[in-house]
């Protein structure tokens, strides 16, 4: 009998999969043996911003661009209109420099975080 | 005496109603693997107990052609039973009725029988099997959900209140049963979410299965929605059973008390716990050394698995356990582990459950994700839980109580009644490596071999601090006791407790970092 049945039958939901594995795990200076959660295993790991770049903030559709490789951009510039929720959210430039990618077209579908304008910053 | 014709008509006019949404309807519930909600009620309560009221109710829509339509007992079943013989309140939404969809007079059935429950201090279970609003009739069935949750509400801590997700539950519905005591679904058959696959899909470009946006996996496992998960609607109906013998029928009752038994010699307490405090265990096994005939309810316990809760019982009586689980994550406390068990401690608080705390923990779960989740107001609610709760309160020290985490854990300055320490336990500012790193930094900086000091230091750390006697030493911990002594000691401590009456200052209610 394989080990998947043993347990479903002490009624344990859990342990469907082979048994978890022990990994070390530090908290406070002190390395813990413990299973970890699946949950945890998914988190999203912090990265700081990136200036340079531009991502779609919500998922939606690129309904218009503003600009094109080599304009240049000033904080407040009008860089595109992301539609989302029946929502035409106008997207303004952060930051000044020069425009060095255009990654999607007008009409696009993006997902949140996509990166579409990238700039060199002056 | 009513004439047999008239007889013969009443029964006539039931068997037409207990067909529900008829013979196909039926069968395409069937096929779907789902009971009937008839079927359900008969085998959630206890046999020839269940009487329905509201049987004839028909449904006032009048506009699209609504007007034409019979919908029997307008998609939805209620009335009282019994269970082990105590009396219940139970509805059903009947998905072969128009698909189960909420109009005002299904509402009306519901809040009706929400009302009894109320009253007559007694759980209600309501079984959820439906499409949503009953778009036909607009803006009043959405009138009707908000009468349910608004008696969700004021029902809340009052009696218990049970929800089985037996079928979608979709968008507004979802908060009566997100507002009920506890959630019970059944795999491939419990779907709870508040925009479908096909809106996210239309609108974000996200392609999902239903399945993985809001099944019963889903929510037990990932969202925290879900208490109880079964992979069959029997296994689902012994599991509420089984609950509903732990709790008590109303805040105004106590649960009932049972023949005591020991627990199971296979769980020896003295030997669960490894003495390498880096290493896991199941604290499962150190409850179930303790309760009796070793039985423990897990709630939630496929969701935040690094902190435990559910019930047992202590000579008899029902307890509610909170432990830290070593075996997951070490034991830290984080987001999820904090709102799952500060909820349960109300619960238990408003239910009258004296609460058990097992305490083995290393801290908070470190990383940028839970502070930017929030970790500090989630596990401010632990604190305020402990705090707020005036039920007995015990604490027992396992291993490991560092930092903030010691004082969470229902620590003797949130008024635990009583707090027990194993003799292995360590109480302290934080682990000895941290602090030895910050009060021997400069000993260890100036060293010719800093490694070699940190060592040293860390152990005399250790030697002097890594026990129980100095936070016994200022009284913070009652007893020092040996493992073996625990389930004897918690029975002494909850039976000197049972009249333990303490006040609060007058106050319309506080208000909890939710």
């Amino acid at each position: 009998m394989s080990k998947s049945t043993e347990n479903s039958k002490t009624g344990s939901k859990k342990q469907v999969k082979e048994k978890e594995e022990l990994h070390d795990f530090v908290v406070e200076f002190r390395k813990y043996k413990t299973e970890l959660t699946e949950k945890y295993r998914n988190r999203t790991k912090w990265k700081p911003d990136d200036p340079s770049k531009v991502l779609s903030f919500i998922p939606g559709t690129i309904t218009k661009i503003y600009v094109k490789i080599g304009d240049k951009v000033e904080p407040g510039t009008e860089l595109m209109v992301l539609e989302a929720m029946k929502m035409k959210n106008t997207v303004f430039a952060e930051v000044s420099g020069l425009v060095t990618k255009v990654n999607l077209n007008v009409g696009e579908q993006v997902p949140k975080g996509k990166v579409i304008f990238e700039f060199e910053l002056s | 005496m009513a004439s047999t014709k008239k007889v013969k008509e009443l029964q006539q006019r039931r068997e037409e109603v207990f067909l529900g949404g008829g013979e196909k309807a039926i069968q395409k519930q069937v096929a779907m693997g789902k009971l009937t909600a008839r079927e359900r009620i008969l085998q959630i309560v206890d046999e020839g107990s269940f009487n329905e009221y509201d049987l004839f109710v028909e449904h006032e829509a009048r506009d699209f052609g609504m007007e034409q339509k019979i919908l029997h007992g307008d998609g939805v079943i209620t009335g009282t039973g019994t269970m082990g013989g105590k009396p219940v309140c139970i509805f059903a939404q009947d998905f072969t009725v128009a698909g189960g969809s909420l109009g005002s007079m299904h509402a009306r059935k519901i809040t009706k029988i929400m009302d009894h429950s109320l009253k007559m201090r007694m759980p209600l279970i309501g079984i959820n099997d439906s499409g949503g609003a009953r778009i036909q009739e607009g803006v009043s069935s959405l009138a009707g959900y908000g009468e349910i949750f608004f008696r969700n509400t004021l029902a809340s801590g009052v009696i218990p209140q049970i929800s089985v997700i037996l079928g979608p539950c979709a968008g507004g519905a979802v908060y009566s049963p997100a507002l009920t005591d506890f959630v019970f679904v059944v795999e491939n058959i419990s779907k709870m979410f508040i925009t479908g696959p096909e809106v996210i899909k239309t609108v974000l470009g996200e392609d999902i299965s239903m399945e993985e946006l809001g099944g019963a996996r889903v929510h037990a496992e990932m969202t925290g929605n879900a208490h109880f998960f079964a992979e069959s609607e029997a296994e689902c109906f012994d599991q509420i059973k089984e609950l509903l013998n732990y709790i008590p029928r109303s805040n105004s009752d106590a649960a009932e008390k049972i023949e005591v038994a020991e627990p199971n010699k296979k769980f020896n307490i003295s030997r669960v716990v490894p003495a390498d405090k880096k290493m896991p265990y199941d604290v499962r096994d150190v409850i179930r050394s303790i309760t009796d005939a070793s039985d423990f309810l897990e709630v939630q316990e496929l969701w935040a698995a690094n902190i435990v809760i559910g019930f047992g019982r202590i000579e008899g009586k029902t307890v509610g356990f909170v432990a830290n689980q070593p075996k997951v994550l070490a034991g830290v406390l984080d987001v999820d582990s904090s709102d799952k068990c500060a909820r349960f401690i109300r619960y238990c608080d408003a239910f009258d459950i004296p609460i058990v705390t097992l305490v083995d923990l290393p801290g908070y779960l470190p990383g940028v994700d839970q502070e930017h989740a929030g970790v500090i107001r989630h596990g401010a609610k632990v604190l305020y839980a402990y705090s707020e709760a005036t039920v007995p309160k015990i604490t027992v020290i396992l291993r490991k109580a560092y930092g903030g985490g010691y004082i969470a854990m229902n620590s003797r300055h949130l008024r635990a009644d009583f707090v027990f320490a194993w003799p292995d336990a360590e109480v302290a500012v934080m682990g000895p490596e941290g602090a030895a790193n910050i009060i021997f930094r400069k000993e260890i900086a100036a060293a010719e071999d800093p490694d070699k000091m940190r060592k040293q230091k860390v152990a005399e750390y250790i030697e002097k601090f890594a026990n129980p006697y100095v936070a016994a030493a200022k009284g913070f911990i009652d007893s020092v006791i040996e493992p073996k002594e625990t389930r004897k000691v918690l029975i002494h401590a909850l039976g000197v407790s049972v009249n333990k009456s303490i006040g609060s200052p007058q106050k319309k209610h506080g208000i909890p970092p939710f």
